[in-house]
């Protein structure tokens, strides 16, 4: 009877050392986050939101700002997008097709499935008008259905462009319109077997030649094999005339929001980074998309820091695997990205607002707010500050979950919320 | 005097038992052998088949311990080995269980200690099995 237990030893020490946690990290944020030993249980850290009715509830904002919820009884809410005119345009849906392959997913989507919104998505954009400019959306009404799971919004002139998660396509956009006229003409398919992360975001270069799409990668961690993850996990571009299109930046696990930099063009993207490396691994990020950069997923982290899970493994790649900007914290789940402007106020003038959706994975919920990260001259200088807040209470009580942020030029800031399909409105109390 | 009768668990296990325990060794073998399989190819689709032939084990092996606990409080003497032959399942059923968890683990990180679990598994439910049919036979030869 020793042959078993010389192999049983070794197995039962391996679950033993996976239940030691290690020490929480105290602070993630910033260009040079601390990075912990990887760690993971026998069972991955699941904590869900219990969601809840705001009620008379509002989300917290900085003094001086008012909030107010500009649309209500949307159908999943994900991204918006201000015309010229100030009338908004929301995409609301709920995309992807994976199927269930392993009993995992039978039993974790379900769990994660708690902390969201019940409603069937949309697949539709939403217009609402404030005609009279008091700060009240009177007008909500269906700009374009039978979409395909929206996310992506730009306008490029007369060019109405909506990333679905199939296909990028183009409406034709008369101002002042409340409805489409025609349906939409594909400009390009986009990746979307299986579609595990499904969000397609959107930008448009300045010229309007261009624009960039975030395609999230098909797994986690290439968990469905790698021929799933091709043309995954990376920033197109794409020619608005042709639809032709190529790779313009790898290796962004998924890249949720894109926003070009007002003065410089430059494209920034907001990565949600990979899980099940412990609470405080891998933080999620905002960066600047380098042409032709290679930000290391699946085969590293923030730089060169390798992950065992993938095999076989690239040395090659890890070793120009760029590092990202500045860290957001893990787990926080960025979904929304905006560059401000002068008129949101003095202090949040220059830097972006950040949509946090929330965690799953971690014992100690991150996220479940916004946050504005100060720039100075075009770069993140600054840890983030909390700008939008109590969507979700210590006890577990989740009564909102952030995902696009908009700034409108006039001075406010549009928060899509998909759990109580709300889109929400900061402005300050006095113009500025 | 009196012919003292009792019941005892004798000669064979109920049918269904024998169904349940033995039905349990192809699902974990079969397991192992997926994770050998990932274990030398990387080929993500050997995980996903161990996966799911190891929630097969458990099922198997977890109804045949629901027939031993039955049996535990319903018989009043057990055959020699049965005690054995019980903690033999259950503890092929709990590798069993860390085993479908260390499974759950996304791509390599499954690795090496799915193989591991997989392997202490398949044994303990091949000797169970043993167990289950080789002992009980009471009877004189024929």
């Amino acid at each position: 009877m020793t042959r078993p237990c010389s192999v049983v030893a070794p197995a039962i020490a391996a679950i033993l050392v996976a239940c030691g946690g290690p020490q929480p990290v105290a602070d993630q944020h910033g260009p040079d986050p601390a990075l912990p030993e990887p760690h993971r249980g026998i069972l991955p850290n699941m904590k869900i939101a219990e969601p809840a009715e705001w009620g008379e509830r509002k989300p917290v904002v900085p003094e001086g700002y008012e909030i107010t919820a500009i649309a209500t009884d949307l159908r999943i809410p994900r991204q918006t997008l201000v015309l010229p005119n100030g009338d908004i345009l929301v995409a609301e849906g709920r995309g992807g097709n994976a199927p269930k392959l392993k009993p995992k997913d039978v039993i974790a989507g379900r769990i994660k499935a708690e902390g969201t919104s019940p409603v069937t998505g949309g697949n539709r954009l939403t217009l609402i008008r404030d005609a009279d400019g008091d700060g009240r959306y009177e007008t909500k009404t269906v700009f374009a259905e039978n979409l395909n799971a929206p996310y992506g919004l730009a306008l490029v002139g007369s060019s109405l462009y909506v990333a679905n998660q199939d296909a990028l396509v183009r409406f034709e956009f008369v101002a002042g319109a409340t409805k489409a006229a025609a349906p939409p003409v594909k400009v390009t398919d986009l990746p979307s077997a299986i579609n595990h992360h499904w969000t397609k975001s959107l930008a448009a270069s300045f010229d309007g030649r261009f624009l960039y799409v975030g395609i999230g990668s098909n797994s986690n961690i290439t968990e469905r094999g790698m021929t799933a993850e091709v043309d995954r996990a990376q920033v197109w571009l794409v020619d608005a005339a042709t639809g032709a299109h190529r790779p313009y930046a790898t290796g962004l696990r998924n890249p949720t929001a894109l926003a070009i930099q007002p003065g410089t063009g430059a494209l920034w993207t907001v990565v949600n980074e990979r899980d099940e490396l412990g609470p405080d691994l891998v933080p999620d990020y905002l960066t600047q998309v380098r042409e032709g950069g290679f930000y290391g997923w699946p085969y590293s982290y923030w730089g060169q820091h390798v992950d065992t899970r993938v095999k076989p493994e690239a040395p090659d790649k890890v070793a120009v695997a760029l590092t990202p900007d500045y860290a957001l914290g893990s787990h926080v789940a960025a979904l929304g990205l905006a560059f401000s402007t002068p008129a949101m106020g003095a202090k949040y003038a220059e830097g972006v607002f950040i949509g946090e959706h929330g965690s799953w994975n971690r014992p100690d919920p991150a996220g479940y707010k916004v946050v504005f990260v100060p720039f100075r001259d075009g770069r993140p200088a600054g840890p983030p500050v909390d700008f939008a807040t109590g969507f979700r209470e210590d006890d577990g009580r989740t009564y909102g979950r952030p995902v696009g942020v908009t700034v409108d030029p006039r001075g406010a800031l549009l928060v899509a919320d998909d759990l109580a399909n709300v889109v929400w409105r900061v402005a300050p109390a006095v113009p500025q | 005097m009196a012919a003292a009768t009792t019941t005892r668990y004798v000669e064979n296990i109920h049918p269904l038992h024998a169904v349940l325990v033995a039905g349990s060794l192809p699902l974990f073998l079969g397991a192992l052998l997926c994770d050998w399989a990932y274990w030398s190819t990387y080929e993500i689709q050997w995980s996903n088949f161990a996966s799911w032939l190891i929630v097969g084990g458990l099922f198997f092996s977890g109804c045949a311990l629901v027939f031993v606990i039955v049996d535990a409080f319903r018989v009043a003497s057990h055959g020699r080995g049965w005690l054995a032959y019980a903690v033999t399942l259950l503890a092929a059923w709990i590798f069993g269980l860390f085993n479908a968890f260390m499974h759950a683990r996304d791509a390599w990180a499954a690795m090496p200690g799915g193989l591991i679990l997989s392997l202490v598994a398949t044994a303990l439910v091949i000797a169970a099995t043993g167990m289950a049919f080789c002992r009980w036979r009471a009877g004189a030869r024929p």
